[in-house]
């Protein structure tokens, strides 16, 4: 922004100030908006990067459109286009399938449309289309029966060892690591 | 707000980041946020093969609540400096509550 007093001639300074007022957030959105040059405000010291390229926005902002795997806090893997998003890490999948992976097996489910609670999130990671069919020599694909009847038994074996583990560390007057979280 | 502006001088470093479901993955820092959420670029998940639906991802998000630990290159943290800074930023905090 430039810099501006009540006692400039309110010919440009005050239209500029108005714009400002009307669309506040416009600043905040990608590199500087064109046609605005030299508004931002220039401080002292080492040369910095624009504060608004460290926002959550600017972060998405990247990823918007683009073909993505998501984990989940409960280790789901979604795979997906991003369209849309908040400053929260709420998300918009599109065109999703779910890949269970199980043993050395995984599956493709279909599931469509997800909307995902920001905290839930684990990580987003942008797919290399160039990779994406590259499948490392250590899965195989299978049917989802067989994969799914696979995962229950990982699922439950899993379960049991982690209920065992926590009665122990609770003998020992352990608090369980992440307990009240689901994480995996 | 100090360890975010503390990760914006990371910015182009490689680190390593441990989720706290124990995946480790090394990136070159693109970006962080204020909520400590991590843009990585040119990622390269450790012990892939325990991973395998990370193995074609190029670049990624984390959300900044699941991250346990991240690993920075030594040569690049005065630590001397951040010392102060956190001590300073303490007794603001310090003062405020008065």
């Amino acid at each position: 922004m430039e810099r501006l007093s009540l006692n400039d001639s309110p010919a440009g300074g005050q239209q500029q100030q108005q714009r400002n007022r009307q669309f506040p957030q416009q600043n905040d959105l990608g590199p500087s908006a064109p046609g605005q040059p030299g508004q931002q405000q220039q401080t002292s010291g080492p040369p910095q990067l624009p504060p608004q390229m460290f926002t959550t926005a600017a972060q998405l902002l990247d990823l918007t459109d683009k073909k993505l795997v998501l984990v989940l806090r409960d280790g789901r893997k979604l795979i997906g286009v991003l369209r849309s998003w908040d400053q929260f890490a709420n998300l918009v999948l599109q065109e999703t399938i779910e890949r269970i992976y199980a043993g050395n097996l995984y599956a493709d489910v279909p599931r469509g449309i997800f909307l995902v609670r920001g905290e839930n999130v684990l990580l987003l990671g942008e797919v290399d289309l160039d990779r994406e069919d590259d499948v490392p020599s250590s899965v195989t694909k299978a049917s989802f029966e067989e994969v799914f009847e696979l995962k229950k038994k990982e699922d439950s074996q899993r379960k049991s060892g982690d209920k065992k583990r926590h009665t122990h560390l609770s003998a020992l007057g352990f608090e369980p690591e992440h307990s009240g979280e689901i994480l995996f | 707000m100090l360890f975010f502006s503390f990760f914006k001088t990371l910015t182009n470093q490689t680190v390593t980041i441990e989720l706290k479901n124990d995946i480790r993955i090394r990136g070159i820092l693109k970006s962080v946020d204020q909520y400590l959420n991590i843009k990585l670029d040119e990622v390269e998940v450790l012990d892939l093969d325990k991973y395998p639906h990370l193995s074609s991802v190029k670049n990624m998000f984390i959300r900044g609540s699941v991250v346990r630990y991240v690993m920075l290159p030594r040569s690049e943290v005065d630590v001397g400096l951040l010392e102060d800074a956190t001590r300073r930023e303490a007794a603001n905090q310090a003062g405020k509550a008065r």
